[in-house]
């Protein structure tokens, strides 16, 4: 495993943090250092307020090496309410309760694990908006 | 002779700017795993324990509670000195629980994170330490955590109880606090009523010996000594939380200290989620902390096997209800309920031999 590689994701994972364009004000995840929109440059940091609504999504039930033990899941395409669409595993729900459009919130679970010895990855998931005061 | 007493106070006064709680969405009945293992037969010492999910352990629970300490707080989380977290789950043997959520949170580089043990008051022993270090001038802020994943070996008699969930309790100087600190004190003694060997998957215990010489020597000797040396009784306190491993052993030591049912209401929790271990009586503050007022004194008193006990003595401020909604209640998480049965539990406890 990319022990590195996952130190590197880890502020976009843990907390959303993105870039957000001085030029025309858009805001991207993952962070690109270039904005999608006017091609200037976007480095200021911007953490997401994690909130959005499913897009699209489906269920995995024959899993990727690393997910097997959380077979079945569900995936989808969230978008945020800043703009962008981040794809990410939902959680906390029953898979009869998802719906396109249906209000999400981040938060901050385990992705997966290398195996008895290897590290523990964590990362965002989304799940359907909890409590009331989460979409003030 | 100095002016030195038992108490422990800080030079500056400290109280709770934040809390937060978190227990996950999972529930089993206790009533299934006697099915499981008695036929159903006998007494079952809770309702029903709250569960982890397969995403989750100590530093995921721990990460939302901090937020949730965080929105009740509103502090930037760079002013932050000390991240520690209480289990006895921590999801690595050796690399610390408190960097992730540290990171998580925002609170890094400029902070003290440090994983703390001492079965279940490793929680309350990091707030007595936060304590002194906010009122020592050191920190402007430190956050103390108590969050487990509580490890039951199948058929055991904890296994009807060992439960996840906890809380987190920011602690900052007293004019920014939803509660005051007046003092606390602790009381320790080596009674090995329970235990975890190294590389051991399930603890081992003393039975009955977890009771008289343990779980109410401690909590009684700490209680008494904490309110001796405040000249208070039972009647001076509104609310009151003690460990909570069962339902039973709270409402006894209430009883026997002079707290009457409706004072340990609001905080005795076990039933319905079991005990959380590190975040037993933690948790069971922020659910007083729903419902206390303004000028509402409570007692509170963790018990950790090894063994000790930690008693706080706090006075709620007039903060309290401007903060409270912004973060979801004790209740609220545990209303979020979904039931499992004894098959769902043994995968998500990782208790299935999968080769």
């Amino acid at each position: 495993m990319e022990v590195s590689r996952h130190w590197r994701l880890q502020e976009q994972r843990y907390k959303l943090v993105g870039e957000t364009c001085d030029n025309c004000g858009v805001k991207l995840f993952p962070p690109r250092d270039v904005c999608l929109e006017c091609a200037a440059p976007a480095k200021e940091l911007y953490t997401f307020t994690g909130l959005g609504e499913v897009y699209s999504y489906t269920t995995i039930y024959d899993a990727p090496a690393g997910f097997e033990q959380q077979a079945p899941y569900s995936v989808a395409l969230v978008k945020l309410e800043e703009g962008p669409i981040v794809t990410a595993q939902l959680t906390d729900m029953d898979e009869d309760e998802m719906y396109i459009g249906m209000p999400v919130e981040m938060v901050t679970r385990k992705l997966r694990t290398d195996g008895d010895e290897g590290m523990i990855v964590y990362g965002y998931k989304f799940r359907p908006v909890q409590f009331e005061m989460a979409v003030k | 002779m100095t002016d030195f007493n038992k108490l422990m106070k800080p030079d500056r006064p400290v109280g709770i700017v934040g809390y937060g709680a978190y227990v996950p969405r999972f529930r089993i009945p206790a009533k299934e795993i006697s099915q499981m293992w008695t036929n159903g037969v006998g007494g079952v010492p809770i309702q029903e324990k709250a569960v982890n999910g397969l995403d989750e352990d100590v530093a995921t629970m721990s990460v939302e509670a901090a937020r949730n300490a965080l929105l009740r707080g509103q502090v930037d989380p760079q002013d932050i000195r000390a991240v520690w977290v209480g289990s006895e789950s921590h999801p690595y043997a050796v690399k610390p629980t408190s960097t992730i959520v540290a990171e998580a949170i925002g609170a890094v580089p400029n902070t003290l994170a440090a994983d703390w043990e001492f079965a279940c008051k490793a929680g309350t022993e990091a707030m007595q330490a936060g304590i002194g270090f906010v009122g020592s001038g050191m920190a402007r802020y430190a956050l103390t955590i108590g969050m487990d994943t509580a490890q039951g070996r199948p058929g055991d008699a904890l296994e009807y109880t060992a439960a996840a969930g906890g809380a987190a309790i920011l602690l900052g100087p007293a004019d920014e606090a939803v509660a005051i600190i007046n003092a606390s004190y602790s009381f320790v003694t080596d009674t090995p009523d329970f235990w975890r060997r190294a590389h051991a998957e399930y603890p081992s215990h003393g039975d009955r010996f977890t009771g008289e010489p343990a779980y109410f020597k401690h909590i009684l000797g700490a209680a008494e000594a904490l309110m001796s040396e405040m000249g208070t009784t039972a009647a001076d306190y509104d609310w009151a939380v003690f460990h909570q491993p069962n339902a039973k052993f709270p409402e006894r030591v209430g009883k026997q200290l002079g707290f009457s049912m409706e004072q340990i209401k609001p905080g005795l929790l076990s039933p319905r989620i079991g005990n959380t271990y590190s975040g037993s009586s933690m948790i069971g503050l922020t659910a007083i902390l729903d419902v206390a007022e303004p000028g509402d004194r409570i007692l509170m008193v963790s018990y950790g096997s090894g063994s000790g006990s930690d008693a706080f003595d706090l006075t709620v401020t007039d903060k309290l209800p401007e903060v409270r909604a912004n973060a979801p209640t004790t209740e609220a998480y545990i209303a979020r309920r979904k039931e499992i049965n004894y098959a769902t539990y043994t995968r998500y406890r990782d208790k299935l031999k999968m080769s």
